[in-house]
């Protein structure tokens, strides 16, 4: 009785986690745009005034969910990431991702309606490990191209590595932080991180410098 | 002239500072400090100033107006670099731009979806084969490297600002293009301050991948990643994603596999494969 009772019950929640699957597993170039057309769509109505704080949240709330930060850290630690132990690994992960949404927030910040490209993926549909390509067009300038390359997990497509013009994200932080574990080693290197987090937490460090005009 | 850069490249010593790829770190930190210093007083005042006192479509007009200018040595280039078509574009842009365009000011060009192209003689000495050489920095003119130090000459040669006269306007000209470029560099430059810990280290390494980039028009044969194994993509989602759930084996394999042979090719790659 109790089982004929749950079983259509079993049934629909089946159903419906698959479906929540089937909806995350969004195809990597569709997630890129919707998500860049919601979050931008976001700051030009509701955060005009370029709020930090409301910015940060918006990142954490609609951009983070997509991104693998155990995998960038990692890879931006390179070799000393052996050397670290889980702790020290954890708390890398968690300094250098409040870094990278700082600095997220601050491009956001700078966003003046210019347009966006994006490239239709080049990909086959068997593929786990794609590049998406959107370029920021501009007036009297070559777009901008940002490549997300991006690795399909169990819980849809994270992205790895995020290259602006060319340089790499992940690249662009391995010399200094080899730098920084060759000087103090790997405490050092949270150190230095903890310290560039909390200079950016002063009022006015990470606002538009004095006197320039949005 | 090639070997002699790639000479360059491979016989740099570590002496003081770590970095093959910068031999001359002493003397590019002093450079370096000596841009910053510039940069605080003068660049980013004027600048700003800039950005403040002249309207927005008047900053436009000033940046195409150079950027066209610019689009007829951006082709020749593009010629010398064997790229027959993209020079044929950048000096249609030009011609739109100049007359449809009122003397460059409106780039009606890209609103036609005429793309432009950034070129200049150190990218094609790049594409000739010319290795960076030695990471330079050079007073005012910033980050550079041994190649693109001798693209400059031709460069400067082959610029028509400089060259103009008299030489009053020549010099507002000059200044004028300066305060402009310095001007669309505020934000990136503030996001640049905010996100390096070593900013010295953080800007040679952004030039030099930028200019690698550059030299392939944005698909540089890049570092694989091997293929994500078939148990990873079958794992159960982690629950607590948000919460840095402690990185798979796998990909931390993967991630100092892709250090350890940073030149290995990656078959399944999609960037630079051309498909």
């Amino acid at each position: 009785m109790l089982a004929r009772l749950l079983r259509p019950a079993t049934a629909v929640a089946a159903l419906a986690f698959l479906g929540a699957a089937q909806a995350q597993m969004e195809a990597p170039d569709a997630l890129v745009k919707n998500v860049t057309l919601e979050v931008v769509a976001i700051i030009q109505k509701d955060i005009k005034d370029g709020d930090r704080r409301k910015i940060i949240a918006l990142i954490e709330d609609k951009v983070l969910p997509h991104f693998n930060f155990n995998a960038m850290t990692a890879s931006a630690v390179g070799r000393n990431w052996d050397k670290a132990s889980p702790e020290q690994r954890s708390r890398l992960t968690d300094e250098f991702r409040t870094l990278v949404v700082r600095t997220y927030a601050s491009s956001l910040a700078a966003y003046s309606g210019q347009k966006f490209d994006f490239r239709p993926l080049r990909a086959k549909p068997t593929d786990t490990d794609v590049t998406v390509n959107v370029r920021v067009l501009q007036s009297g300038a070559q777009p901008v191209q940002i490549d997300y390359d991006m690795e399909k997990r169990a819980n849809g497509w994270k992205v790895w590595d995020v290259r602006v013009a060319g340089i790499s994200l992940v690249v662009n932080y391995r010399t200094e932080f080899d730098n920084l574990v060759r000087e103090g080693g790997v405490d050092g290197l949270i150190k230095a991180l903890q310290a560039k987090n909390k200079s950016l937490e002063r009022p006015g460090a990470a606002a538009p410098a004095p006197g320039v005009k949005k | 002239m090639v070997l002699l850069f790639a000479g360059a490249a491979g016989c740099a010593t570590t002496n003081g500072g770590n970095d093959a790829r910068d031999p001359a770190e002493g003397f590019n930190r002093n450079m370096h400090a000596f841009n910053e210093a510039f940069d605080e007083a003068i660049g980013k005042p004027v600048a700003t100033g800039y950005r403040n006192v002249v309207p927005g479509p008047v900053r436009t007009w000033v940046r195409n107006f150079f950027a066209n200018i610019a689009d007829l040595w951006i082709g020749a280039n593009n010629l010398l670099q064997g790229k027959p078509l993209d020079a044929v574009t950048d000096w249609a842009r030009f011609g739109f731009n100049t007359t449809l365009g009122l003397f460059g000011i409106n780039d009606i060009a890209s609103e036609m979806g005429i793309e432009k192209h950034d070129e200049d003689f150190g990218q094609t000495l790049g594409r000739w084969g010319a290795g960076d050489g030695a990471y330079l920095v050079w007073p005012l003119l910033g980050s550079s490297t041994v190649r693109d130090t001798i693209g400059l000459v031709p460069d400067f040669y082959f610029d028509p600002v400089p060259q103009h006269r008299p030489t009053g306007v020549r010099w507002a000209m000059i200044v004028l293009r300066a305060t402009s470029k310095r001007a669309d560099l505020l934000d990136a430059s503030r996001i640049l301050e905010e996100a390096a810990l070593d900013k010295y280290v953080f800007q040679r390494d952004a030039y030099l991948q930028r200019r690698r980039s550059l030299i392939h028009d944005g698909n540089p044969p890049r570092a694989g990643r091997p293929q994500p194994r078939a148990e990873e993509t079958i794992e159960p989602a982690p629950r607590a994603s948000l919460a840095a759930p402690a990185v798979s084996p796998h990909a931390l394999e993967a991630a100092i596999r892709l250090l350890e042979e940073p030149a290995q090719p990656h078959p399944g790659s999609v960037v630079g494969s051309g498909g």
